[in-house]
């Protein structure tokens, strides 16, 4: 006997991608926007990845005694208001995982629901990533008022700044979509993921110091990173002078260096559908879209 | 026939990791299930704590996969076909605390509405009607983390019926409610029932009442097979013939029941300690038995403290089928 088919079309089938997409993006602002107190909304916002540059700035100041005119300073310094990016994105896709999941405790509703999963994911990973821009920019700011970081802006290749920047986060979602697709398989422990990686990838994608001051057997590691290939075009396209100064890419031409971003960007975006496809299957052999560790 | 759900042979083994105290093992949830539930009903899965019933939800909504057999739901293969499925059903699991707390209830109801392109005109409509009937429509704009859990739960529930689902599953709509919120779940489920007459709607429950009450069908599964499928009144009918009384004795002093079942004309016995007392429940195929249990319990030194005849329900029908009651086959389960 078989079970005859629905009683007409559900009010749609596909084409609801948007709608989750601009729906999760929402969610995901209101979560990150949710204080009760704006005054500690401000401090979030603000003091937060001031704070993160100031660190850097302290320490460089000690070890450099105060060369803030080198170019490194504003290499150090751009790389690691960018590197915001990165923290905001990467975990924030990956992290709406374990966030519904386990604190929500909603992810089984999105899941049956007539979403596609990674659609949502990235739409909470859009709210992080304006929320991030926003860091950076105040970031940014800070350091060309107060720490005379040479930023001309009639001096930016904007055209060049704008394709890095998009191809690059794109990227990073990609990469967040690979991160969240294997938390869906861990039940336990799996909060501290996303920072693990963001964090062991800070130290060798030129974010903090050029590859090139790295001892050459440890310099493929940052080759093999693909932020660092963004990073650097960033750079470039903000800051020609000073990326100039070091030698870690100089082999490569925007437009190579943009064309491997771009064979990156894609080969992320492949593998991201790819593995949440599988991990997807995964987790609904084990039962584990609905499991709950305790913390 | 038009089937809403349709399974065969379905079955769902968990493997358990094992750990320090014990080794891994297999734990089998769901057992060769064969279950047909036609467009239009309102079916009740009834069993104890343990019995498989949301392991069953959960393979019938997507959310996780059977380990060998079929699902249909709304005419789609669960295992192959899911995203043909989703868009037809919804799904809500009582006594839970979920909920993105920081969105109010409007707000919450509103997005999963996005989530099945529902337009942001219709689902707003929608809510309101919906919370209306539901007494709610005065929470609209409360941040969902500031409702009782009781009213977090018919938000919930507001969800589920909110997409407008072919099949609806309802995992324990009413656990953890009180008497006035479960009413209020249980009216609101009969009136969308007979406003939606092709809509079908699986519940799970262990309260008796419930399912007997709410249900035009009731399927009785325990340790992950479903013993017995038919409305709730042919259910009973099966024991119509046998007599059922509720007897108060003072502690059994070791007597166990199923010296009791060895008497003539006793059926089962289920028992359940109480305080300085005991109740046992007695289905007896003719009233003449009811003397030799009597007599035995005297004979014991057991006295009789209260004593009903009553119509059977379908608690009788289960401890019929499974040998004792829910509640023992729960501390079973548990122990
Ligand atoms: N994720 C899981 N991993 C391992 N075993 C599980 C898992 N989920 C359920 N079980 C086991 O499967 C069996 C059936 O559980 P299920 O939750 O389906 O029962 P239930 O009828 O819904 O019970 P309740 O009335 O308590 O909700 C139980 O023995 C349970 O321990
Ligand atoms: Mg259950």
């Amino acid at each position: 006997m078989q079970a005859t088919q629905g009683i007409g079309k559900p009010a749609k089938e596909r084409g609801v991608s948007g709608r989750t997409f601009r729906a999760a993006a929402w969610l995901g602002w209101q979560i990150e926007s949710n204080w009760a107190d704006p005054l500690i909304f401000f401090i979030y916002s603000v003091i937060k990845p001031l704070s993160g540059a100031a660190i850097l700035v302290v320490m460089y100041s000690v070890i450099t005694n105060g060369a803030f005119d080198d170019p490194m300073f504003a290499y150090i310094y751009l790389g690691n208001a960018f590197y915001i990016y990165v923290a905001a994105v990467l975990t924030g896709v990956s992290w709406t995982v374990i966030d519904d999941r386990e604190i929500y405790r909603m992810l089984k509703y999105i899941y049956i629901a007539p979403v596609h999963v990674p659609v949502y994911l990235l739409g909470r990973g859009f709210a992080k990533f304006a929320f991030g821009s926003l860091a950076v920019f105040i970031t940014i700011a800070a350091g060309v008022y107060f720490l005379n970081v040479p930023l001309d802006l009639s001096l930016v290749n904007w055209p060049l700044f704008a394709v890095s920047l998009t191809l690059g986060i794109v990227m990073l979602a990609m990469m967040g979509l690979v991160l969240g697709s294997v938390m869906l398989l861990i039940v336990n422990n799996a909060n501290f993921m996303g920072e693990a990686v963001a964090g062991a990838l800070y130290l060798f994608s030129g974010a903090v110091f050029p590859l090139s001051i790295l001892p050459g057997w440890l310099q493929p590691v940052g080759y093999i990173i693909p932020i660092s290939y963004w990073l650097e075009l960033l750079r470039r396209s903000v800051v020609g002078q000073v990326a100039e100064s070091f030698p870690t890419f100089s082999q490569f031409s925007d437009i190579q260096l943009l064309a491997i971003l771009a064979g990156l960007t894609a080969l992320f975006t492949i593998l991201g559908f790819v593995v949440f496809r599988y991990c997807d299957h995964q987790a609904r052999e084990k039962g584990y879209l609905d499991r709950y560790s305790n913390f | 026939m038009d089937l809403a759900i349709h399974t065969e042979k379905l079955a769902r083994v968990y493997k358990l990791r094992g750990n320090k105290k014990e080794a891994a093992k297999e734990l089998v949830a769901l057992r060769d299930i064969n279950l047909d539930v036609r467009r239009g009903e309102l079916f009740g899965l009834l069993g104890p704590n343990g019995a498989g019933k949301t392991t069953l939800i959960k393979i019938l909504t997507t959310l996780l996969a059977p380990s060998s057999g079929v699902a249909r739901v709304a005419g789609y293969d669960v295992a192959s076909e899911p995203e043909k499925v989703r868009p037809r059903i919804n799904m809500v699991s009582g006594g839970e605390s979920s909920g993105y707390g920081l969105l109010t209830v409007r707000e919450n109801l509103w997005m999963f509405a996005q989530f099945y392109g529902i337009p942001s005109k219709l689902a707003n409509e929608r809510i309101k009607q919906l919370l209306d009937i539901v007494r709610m429509s005065d929470r609209m704009n409360t941040k969902s983390s500031d409702l009782s859990t009781g009213l977090r739960q018919k938000m919930n529930i507001v969800r589920g019926f909110l997409t407008d689902p072919e099949v609806l599953f309802l995992d324990e709509p009413t656990l953890g409610l009180d008497v006035e919120a479960s009413l209020d779940v249980r009216n609101f489920v009969r009136g969308w029932m007979e406003a939606n007459p092709d809509r079908t709607l699986l519940l799970t429950t262990h309260y008796m009442v419930e399912a007997d009450e709410l249900c035009d069908r009731v399927a009785i599964i325990n340790g992950g097979q479903v013993l017995a499928c038919d409305t709730p009144a042919n259910l009973k009918r099966q024991l119509q013939s046998d007599v059922i009384y509720r007897m108060e004795v003072s502690p059994l002093n070791g007597l166990q029941p199923e010296a009791l079942e060895a008497l003539g004309g006793v059926r089962k016995v289920s028992h359940e300690a109480q305080d300085g007392a005991a109740v046992l429940e007695l289905i007896l195929a003719e009233d003449d038995a009811l003397g030799s249990v009597v007599n035995m319990l005297t004979g014991k030194d057991i006295h009789i403290l209260n004593l009903q005849k009553r119509e059977p329900s379908l608690e009788d029908v289960f401890v019929n089928l499974v040998g004792h009651s829910m509640k023992e086959a729960e501390s079973d389960a548990n122990g």
